[in-house]
């Protein structure tokens, strides 16, 4: 049994080896999420030009998660950061990480105009449907009905207006020809890393591309593994996963 | 590598904004981030007309919050990057100036400074002050040179970039639109020319050689865990502030030496007080000027000196007492009487120094 316990885990060389697999709470989709995309960054050989960029709030706890260099930013303004880098040293496969509320509550101007700019970026988002760091509050994405700290007899869309859907938001304004957008799950790894392959890509070869991730919060949800689970489900019927647009799709047309 | 478009001494008869670009060109800046705000515009207009020859980079933003985070991006990248704002714009920017603070990021503005609070007037004030010295949810170790007019204007720009790469303070130039907007004739020249040479940038990201071969992974954070980690690197922050101030610490004084009443003004209105103290001199008054070019950190021993001579002080601004309230604060122990000038948001003439210093002749201030 100590033997066990003593095998490391088979970490992607773009994932810090100090940090170990995980430094969220138990069950939370970041660690899938990153490792996913420090898988891609392995296999793409994006290692010596990827800069990440993380955001405030539970995504902030990757600042040393990534084994590639990494800054970590003010919440929302993961996107100006990076994009600053990537336009001042050409070349940067610039990674703008952030949750729900970083890209499209506080941070959403600069993910619009990023969008229509088409900066040369992947801004990765992670929808929980809640802001977990500061325990578990409605964000944009928040379900109708779903209990939260500030919609504790559920959310209400008569008042808080309907949940945003960021990928079908950057569909409509991003310029087709050089963009990738896409909404994954962590629900579907091996989807996930399909799109995440396509969005870096994009972006090794000077494109913009932006990948929405559904994503789990079970501290905040409160949930088990069964109801965590059935959770994800739901919201993979309500918010559509596909890709929205794809520079090679476009071709085939 | 930038272009240089000054290669020897050049006079040009220019407004303030356009000597702000030529200066940041000068000074081998290699990337403006800008979001348009009055009255600091021209600079950008004349950095992007002087693209094709500078070979620069410049990109308008979509506020002043992704201007400020967008600079840090350049600067995080290894380029001499730099913006400017204004007014509101230079309150939303201060998100992004906390970041340089904390993460000692060499971040240079210039600020030019309108009215307020709020929207207020496009022009002039001198009301940014505090806010460029203490701004953000910090305690100030920033480096503030403040300018009174196109030579000043000039120099400090290139000067900014340097005291930032060097001491790694986030530094700024601060001005106004009466000097953003005015023509006068300037000498710009190769810093080169004058022995300054530009302190080598670095890659904060990206730096030379391969992850986990030749270096580590770079991992940069603004946020701390806990308390006592957070106060151990600001106690390290302010050692350096302090030990380096005296270093960068610069004033000019005007007939101080001998002054009876001695104005403290800093900025364009100095030069206004400048003209106030000939005036004052020639009805036989003895008054002199002190002025503080840094602002942050006050020229404090050479303050405290003067205003020790002099019989009577003046604080004048086009503020509330802004920079009197810093200085006030090292000068405690002083007991020489005060009187103050202070028009908000409105240039102070000679005449007004004049009326007001022979006031004070006629009554001395008591506080």
């Amino acid at each position: 049994m100590a033997n066990v316990l003593e095998v490391k885990p088979d970490l992607a060389q773009a994932q810090c080896a100090e940090v170990g697999a995980s430094k969220f709470c138990p069950g939370c989709g970041h660690g899938t999420i990153l490792k996913t995309l420090a898988q891609v960054i392995d296999e793409l050989n994006l290692n010596e030009r990827a800069v990440f960029g993380c955001d405030i709030g539970c995504s902030l706890l990757s600042w040393n998660y990534m084994n590639i260099d990494t800054v970590q930013t003010h919440h929302g303004r993961t996107t100006p950061v990076i994009y600053g880098v990537t336009r001042a040293n050409p070349g940067t496969v610039g990674i703008a990480y952030m949750g729900d509320g970083g890209g499209l509550a506080i941070g959403s101007q600069h993910l619009v105009n990023a969008s229509v700019r088409g900066e040369n970026m992947l801004i990765l988002l992670a929808n929980n449907t809640n802001y977990g760091m500061t325990g578990g509050q409605m964000s944009p994405t928040t379900m109708p009905g779903q209990v939260t700290e500030t919609t504790p007899y559920g959310r209400d869309c008569s008042i808080t207006g309907k949940p945003a859907k960021g990928a079908e938001m950057i569909a409509a304004i991003a310029d087709p020809e050089k963009s990738y957008v896409a909404r994954s799950t962590m629900g579907n790894v091996r989807g996930l890393k399909k799109v995440l392959k396509a969005a870096l890509e994009n972006v090794a070869n000077g494109g913009f591309s932006f990948v929405e991730v559904l994503s789990v919060c079970p501290n905040n949800w409160r949930t088990n593994n069964i109801k965590t689970l059935e959770r994800l489900k739901e919201m993979e019927e309500f918010f559509e996963v596909k890709e929205f647009i794809t520079p090679a799709k476009k071709e085939e047309v | 590598m930038v272009k240089k478009l000054i290669t020897q001494d050049t006079r040009m008869f220019l407004t303030g904004n356009e000597v702000i670009a030529y200066a940041a060109n000068a000074a081998e800046a290699e990337f403006m981030y800008g979001y348009p705000i009055t009255p600091q515009n021209e600079i950008m207009h004349t950095w992007c007309k002087l693209l094709p020859k500078t070979e620069a980079g410049f990109l308008q933003t979509e506020d002043e919050i992704s201007a400020g985070f967008s600079t840090l991006g350049g600067i995080l990248a290894g380029k001499r990057a730099f913006t400017a704002t204004a007014g509101p714009g230079n309150v939303i920017m201060q998100d992004a100036q906390s970041m340089a603070e904390m993460m000692r990021l060499p971040f240079v503005c210039a600020v030019m400074q309108r009215g307020g609070p709020s929207t207020a007037t496009v022009i002039y004030a001198q009301q940014e002050t505090r806010l460029t010295c203490f701004g953000g949810n910090g305690e100030g170790f920033r480096i503030v040179y403040s300018t009174a007019g196109h030579q000043d204007l000039y120099d400090y720009m290139i000067k900014a970039f340097n005291t930032a790469w060097k001491y790694r303070f986030p530094t700024y130039m601060l001005a106004d639109g009466y000097q953003g907007k005015m023509r006068e004739p300037v000498t710009l020249y190769d810093p080169a020319s004058r022995g300054i040479s530009m302190v080598p940038t670095e890659a904060f990201l990206r730096a030379e050689g391969k992850i986990g071969v030749d270096r580590d992974a770079t991992h940069l954070r603004n946020t701390f865990n806990l308390e006592e980690e957070l106060m151990e690197h600001l106690d390290v922050y302010k050692e350096e502030y302090e030990r380096i101030s005296p270093e960068i610490e610069e004033y000019f004084e005007y007939k101080a030496e001998d002054a009876e009443v001695l104005v403290i003004a800093h900025g364009i209105v100095a030069r206004s007080a400048v003209t106030a103290i000939d005036e004052l001199r020639a009805k036989g008054i003895k008054a002199g000027l002190f002025r503080p070019i840094t602002i942050r950190p006050l020229p404090v021993n050479p303050m405290r000196a003067a205003v020790k001579r002099a019989k009577q002080v003046l604080f004048t601004e086009s503020a509330n007492g802004q920079l009197a309230q810093m200085c006030l604060e090292k000068l405690y122990g002083l007991t020489t009487p005060y009187s103050t000038l202070f028009k908000m948001g409105v240039g102070v003439t000679g005449d007004d120094i004049v009326s007001k210093v022979e006031a004070m002749v006629k009554e001395p201030a008591t506080v």
